[in-house]
């Protein structure tokens, strides 16, 4: 089962190789050939001369057939090499991505673990306490959440917080004058810099996942082990957290993957808009930049994140429901 | 005419759907008849620049003294015309290949399902935006195509499951045995079962396109005409520092509350339609 689920990642993999090669390929206008010339111009070598170090940096030789290009592309990436930028040649993609996957995977995962958290909590609470003040106010959050996009709220967020209240920095990582390491200043600067993206991502997805998790609390419900333990006498808090929530979590969890990509999508514009340096802000720099290797790099390591995800919530979704183990 | 009556009726008598439909309606006059009504008057002034709102100036004006509900008005039309093709499109192609898939099934149908897999793992809004930087986007359909080239799959998906289900009813099974054509039962017997579905998924698609065509404007790719909501945004962001001007607030949250409210509307309309075409979910 799980050699099957590997075998469709894999594959899945593979055509996103294919299309990111082939966008880069379909670029209007020459793009090697006006490389080429930007280098020999830069560096006062002949073109064919810069045509062989393009060769080298970028594993491509634009004069060969279509398909032995694109089998030195794929030997490039087995070895991990996802290129050199083509606008600064002294940067590899590789060090692109090192520089901004930790702080988007940061935000990303604190984001995820908190929506997770309380908007299952307000979901079971929903279910089991029907006419509680909770349902109004979740049921109009959810349709605000939905009808206001993520940018708009970082962008509220950033205008109101950041720049009218002046609680939290407007724009980086962490305070540049202090010194990246373990030290209380530090992680400090660093939290305060993350806290408004974070609390935009828990914004956007905590009424979703409320909703999903009220909808599926209400069918677990209605189960006759539920009513039994009811019957039994059990005490609320034992039936509500190892009768229901128990059971009803678990759709979430594949759920967990769908809303990483919906992070993964939105961080572009987030996290250019409270510049802060993840890969979601290099992507919007590649393509403002025209960087086509490095947006082909970025574009590959989104999907590959993706198709992790989804592997993983598969695979865990089977490991926590049995029912689905004896399926398959 | 009965069908007509009655959903007025559903609408009237749902409280949220009526909000979405007047909201709806709203934005299509504006975008329509908006701008001879209010027409938008381009001249540069310098002196009446941030003015707060007031009766001439509705909104107040902008960073050059243009007055921001003509501008609001006149930008509404491009921003409707994205939402309109990417849903005509993104709904074309969902459901051709859904239908495709359902009906004919087998082979074709594991090829397509596992087609909308794959397609389903691709980063869209990613692949969207590079898409825009390497072809420059001229028109409203340019843009429309951009935003639906992952936008139909999960839309086939929907669309081939409601197939799947509705091939095995009765009154298809019995069409076949009387021996209609194939253009008769997908026409006159399935299309009208998906029809409720294909709305709400044209509305959901379309208010989901302008939020994505204003992200992508706001990040300034696709400038492709030169007043829209997405540019009103980019030109208070990042243009002209509006976000750091306190007085140019009503340009800022402008085109913010319009595409908010419209995809509310959307939002809301789509759910009443919803309990229209599913009698069911109306008795609840």
């Amino acid at each position: 089962m799980i050699l099957k689920r590997l075998l469709i990642a894999f594959i899945t993999l593979m055509l996103s190789v294919i299309l990111s090669f082939y966008m880069l390929h379909k670029t209007p206008g020459n793009v090697w050939l006006v490389q080429a010339q930007q280098m020999a111009q830069q560096l006062g070598i002949s073109l064919p001369e810069a045509y062989r170090r393009i060769q080298l940096l970028y594993h491509i030789n634009p004069n060969e057939p279509l398909y032995k290009q694109f089998l030195s592309y794929v030997q490039g990436l087995l070895h991990g090499n996802l290129g050199t930028s083509m606008v600064n040649q002294q940067v590899t993609v590789n060090q692109v991505i090192a520089a901004g996957v930790p702080w988007t995977l940061f935000v990303a995962s604190i984001a995820l673990l908190t929506s997770f958290v309380i908007g299952n909590w307000i979901g079971v609470r929903m279910a089991w306490k029907r006419n509680s003040w909770l349902d109004p106010l979740m049921t109009v959050f959810n349709v605000i959440s939905h009808a206001v996009p993520s940018f708009i709220i970082a962008l509220l967020l950033l205008e109101f917080f950041a720049l009218d209240l002046q609680w939290f920095p407007f724009n980086g990582a962490y305070d540049t004058s202090l010194t990246p390491g373990f030290n209380w200043p530090f992680i400090g600067s660093v939290l305060r810099h993350a806290f408004l993206p974070i609390l935009t991502y828990v914004l956007v997805l905590i009424g979703g996942q409320a909703m999903s998790m009220k909808s599926t609390s209400l069918a677990v419900m209605n189960e006759d082990y539920v009513t039994a333990a009811i019957a039994r006498g059990l005490r609320e808090r034992t039936i509500v957290k190892d009768y229901i929530r128990r059971i009803a979590i678990l759709p979430q969890v594949t759920g967990l993957a769908l809303a990483f990509g919906g992070i993964l999508g939105a961080s572009s514009l987030v996290e250019t808009l409270f510049s802060y340096p993840g890969i979601g802000q290099y992507l919007v720099q590649a393509t403002n930049n025209r960087d086509y290797t490095e947006l082909q790099g970025l574009f590959l390591f989104q999907s590959f994140c993706l198709i992790v995800a989804n592997l993983i919530a598969n695979i865990l979704y089977a490991k926590l429901d049995p029912r689905v183990r004896i399926e398959e | 005419m009965r069908t007509i009556r009655d959903f007025f009726w559903i609408i009237w008598s749902n409280k949220k759907a009526f909000v979405g439909f007047v909201i709806l309606v709203f934005f299509i006059l504006m975008a329509t008849v908006g701008p001879r009504i209010f027409p938008f008057n381009t001249t540069v002034n310098f002196s009446a620049r941030y003015q707060p709102p007031s009766w001439h100036h509705w909104l107040g004006t902008d960073y050059a003294g243009r007055d921001i509900w003509t501008e609001i008005v006149y930008g509404s039309r491009d921003v409707l015309l994205v939402a309109f093709w990417t849903a005509v499109i993104t709904l074309f192609i969902g459901t051709l290949v859904g239908m495709l898939a359902g009906l004919i099934g087998g082979f074709v149908d594991q090829v397509i399902v596992a087609l909308i897999n794959l397609i389903l793992t691709i980063p869209g809004f990613s692949l969207s935006l590079i898409l825009a930087a390497v072809f420059s986007i001229q028109n409203a359909v340019e843009f429309g195509l951009l935003l639906s080239i992952t936008a139909w799959a999960p839309l086939a998906l929907g669309v081939r499951s409601q197939v799947l289900s509705l091939r095995e009813r009765e009154f298809v099974t019995i069409a076949r045995i009387m021996g209609m054509s194939k253009f008769h039962i997908i026409f006159k017997e399935l299309m009208p079962n998906v029809i409720s579905f294909l709305t709400v998924s044209f509305i959901g698609v379309g208010s989901g396109a302008i939020q994505a065509s204003v992200g992508i404007m706001l990040l300034g790719l696709a400038p492709f005409s030169a007043t829209n909501w997405g540019e009103m945004l980019t030109m208070a962001v990042q243009g002209t520092g509006g976000v750091f001007n306190p007085r140019g607030v009503y340009y800022l949250i402008s085109p913010i509350v319009c595409m908010s409210l419209f995809t509310l509307g959307c939002f809301l309309f789509a759910n009443g339609i919803d309990d229209f075409f599913n009698p069911r979910l109306r008795r609840q």
